[in-house]
């Protein structure tokens, strides 16, 4: 029997509404009222004074590149940056190589994380096979595989009709569709957001209304079909007004945003860096401001990363030539605490719940709270350490992040799942 | 005043100052183009290269004869025949090509932005020759130098730029030039090729052609390319030319003693009629051999050259 004993930390769970100060007890990787006087002698005991306890983070858009793309990432390297970051449980997208459309592949997944993750990875599967947004991938199989969602996340559905009938068929299985809102007709050869920075860098532009059609497309036949459709990392400021009106309406949709769509816009652009490269592209400063609002009203339902990591060779070449995608897991604590809580006075209690309970309720995930009888999966941090965030040091196999040398406030300390310390003080004990 | 810039990458950058120095040293040169003999020292023993991996015939040719009228060495090297259709990345063959103790590198490339990056990369100086649909600041340059060779100072000047502005490198390298020199800038053309945003570069954009044309001492007509059509930017290259085209009835709305432009490659009948392509008004081969003179001026600032001594040898 395993016990452990966490003191003096300030508990944070905004899922049980709990904020004081006080103790964890853990027994056999669960979270327990109480110990008796004997488990507290015998119990690992972690002071926890001056840290902040929430419940594991949780990101439910993730890229960890196995099958196929393991030179940029793999599930055992994925998962260390996810643990270095605070996080226990991560959803990982299946635009991998081959696609996650069949149950073998999905198999194949679950081996590797069940032989390498630390932390909890949990797959998805595609909504149409290949990816190709024509036939549908075997949904119900995908579902008693073990996937937790559908997605063709990066290559978005363009069929209405193929879009219509998979929400309907995946509503059987009681399974969210998420969906990466853009209407590639409308971005052929697109590499940053339409706008002025565009137009001053000569670089062709992504339009926000590419992102607001599709988004627009999903509330409409989530309420026709009653389907649950999860829109990605929304980046268009239209988009989160279009999502708070049809939100009036009770029908089944969330969103969710990212850590650098809330940090940074494309006026960082005129340096033609790539490790500022991603699709949705940054957006400008009412775009960002937007989803700030979205995301204090409860328009925007979580914060999610869309970790996307690529190697230095493949992101060092011409802007138009580098492809789409950022790291986000070991940045976002910090990034979220200065941008939200910092600069936007978001309630430290209310950024927990949008990188917690909040994320695993659309999937419906057991995640995201330290109530009594849940998994002990527990992020310790610190609100007031000063860091510098080093990429090349970094847990993930890439280093194409925008934060590279970055200070930050805010540093996770201790990560544990099911009762277990995976990272401590810089380092995998897992 | 001194030349500072290792680099040539954009005109957004330079400074009113650094144009007109340019100009100064590029007038210079251009007198010793005048001579029997029209070639001066001043990169003698230095090498450069021409990365073209783009199509050119104007911008290379002019790069290739400014640089051997300075006495410097050249190769140029295309897409064909580089090791970049083997896969080799930009980076690596721009150092491979300073490794060849190349002295100077002239970029022409499809991705905006290269010239940026390689100057980042090298130890070298890096020359825009065109990157995208960014910058070709040779070119604004050159047309700049043309129009005060024709007007004196372009200040208050009205200068109308007409045609496809958004996948025109040469329309914000100009936009930013005539800006800083003081001139009254005009794009024109549809509006799906003359967006708005570009009202933040200090343009006025305007889809009337007539109100455009009206007292304009300075018309740049740009490129239509054919590719447009299929991307549903405007619904024919006919309807085009009866909007947007410039003919003999239209250029009189222009001040009399305006000047007619263009970058080139023209299309004949397209965006411009032959007969004023061909015709008194227009400038076209003037700016050609001005790109000469222009280049010999970036060239020699570039390495290092003192524009008082251009300007005395000369």
């Amino acid at each position: 029997m395993s016990v452990l004993w966490i003191t003096n930390a300030h508990i944070i769970d905004p899922a049980s509404k709990r904020d004081e100060k006080g103790s964890l007890f853990v027994r056999n990787g669960i979270l327990v009222a109480s110990l008796s006087a004997a488990e507290k002698k015998s119990s690992k005991k972690i002071d926890a004074k001056g840290l902040i306890a929430c419940p594991g983070l949780v990101d439910i858009h993730v890229h960890f590149r196995e099958p196929g793309q393991g030179h940029k990432e793999t599930i055992g390297t994925g998962s260390r940056a996810a643990a270095a970051g605070g996080f226990t449980t991560v959803v990982c997208m299946p635009n991998t190589s081959p696609p996650a459309d069949n149950t073998g592949t999905i198999q194949f997944i679950k081996d590797a994380i069940e032989r390498d993750a630390v932390i909890k990875v949990l797959p998805t599967g595609c909504i149409t096979v290949g990816m190709k947004g024509q036939a549908l991938a075997p949904i119900g199989s995908l579902k008693r595989a073990g996937v937790v969602a559908i997605t063709d996340d990066g290559d978005c559905v363009q069929s209405n009709e193929v879009m219509r009938r998979a929400a309907e068929y995946a509503k059987m299985f009681n399974l969210p569709l998420m969906d990466h809102c853009q209407d590639s007709s409308m971005t052929q050869g697109s590499v940053m957001n339409e706008g002025i920075m565009s137009t001053r860098l000569g670089l062709r532009g992504w339009p926000n209304a590419a992102e607001d059609l599709i988004v627009s497309r999903n509330l409409i036949l989530s309420k026709y079909t009653g389907a649950h459709i999860h829109l990605q990392h929304i980046s268009s400021a239209y988009s989160v007004e279009l999502i708070r009106l049809h939100k009036k309406e009770k029908i089944k949709v969330t969103s969710e945003a990212t850590p650098h769509h809330i940090a940074l816009t494309d006026e960082a652009l005129s340096s033609y860096d790539t490790a500022l490269k991603m699709n949705p592209p940054l957006r400008t400063e009412a775009d960002r401001k937007a989803i700030i609002e979205g995301l204090r009203d409860g328009t925007i339902d979580c914060i999610s990363t869309d970790h996307a990591p690529h190697t230095d060779y493949e992101k060092d070449r011409e802007f138009d030539y580098a492809p789409n995608g950022i790291l986000g897991l070991e940045t976002a604590l910090a990034v979220c605490l200065d941008i939200l809580v910092k600069k936007n006075k978001f309630s430290l209690s209310k950024v927990i719940g949008l990188m917690t309970h909040k994320p695993a309720a659309i999937l419906g995930l057991n995640a995201g709270t330290l109530a009594v009888g849940a998994p002990a999966d527990i992020c310790l941090f610190d609100p007031t350490e000063k860091w510098t965030y080093d990429a090349k040091k970094g847990f993930s196999k890439s280093v194409n992040s925008p934060w590279h040398n970055s200070s930050f406030v805010g540093k996770t300390k201790m990560t544990i799942v099911d009762g277990k310390v995976v990272y401590s003080s810089g380092k995998i004990l897992a | 005043m001194s030349w500072t810039r290792k680099h040539l990458l954009t005109i957004e950058e330079l400074s009113l100052d650094e144009i007109n120095q340019i100009h100064a040293t590029a007038s210079a040169f251009k007198k010793i183009l005048g001579r029997n003999v029209k070639k001066v020292p001043a990169l003698r023993g230095k090498t450069i290269v021409n990365l073209f991996l783009e199509p050119s015939t104007r911008t290379r040719m002019a790069f290739d004869m400014a640089a051997k009228r300075l006495s410097a060495d050249v190769i140029s090297v295309d897409a064909a025949t580089s090791s970049t259709t083997k896969g080799e990345t930009l980076r690596d063959t721009a150092q491979n090509i300073q490794a060849l103790n190349a002295d100077m590198l002239i970029i022409r490339h499809s991705a905006s932005g290269s010239p940026l990056y390689l100057s980042r990369i090298l130890d070298i100086p890096v020359i825009n020759a065109g990157d995208g649909a960014h910058e070709h600041p040779t070119q604004g340059l050159l047309d700049t130098f043309t129009m005060k060779e024709h007007f004196g100072s372009l200040k208050g000047r009205k200068v109308v730029i007409l045609g496809d502005i958004l996948f025109s490198r040469v329309a914000r390298s100009n936009i930013h030039a005539l800006t800083k020199l003081g001139a009254a800038v005009t794009l024109v053309g549809p509006s799906t090729l003359v967006p708005h945003s570009f009202r933040d570069l200090g343009a006025t954009v305007s889809h009337d052609l007539k109100t455009a044309l009206a007292d304009a001492e300075v018309v740049m007509l740009l490129r239509i390319q054919h590719e447009r059509q299929s991307s549903s930017h405007f619904p024919s290259l006919g309807e085009y030319t009866s909007m947007f085209g410039l003919n003999k009835a239209r250029a009189e709305w222009l001040h009399p003693k305006a000047i007619i432009m263009h970058p080139g490659p023209i299309n004949r009948g397209v965006e411009i009629d032959s007969d004023l392509a061909d015709g008194s008004r227009s400038v076209i081969l003037e700016q050609v051999s001005n790109g000469i003179a222009v280049r010999m001026a970036v060239l020699y600032l570039c390495s290092g050259g003192i524009p008082e001594q251009a300007i005395a040898g000369a």
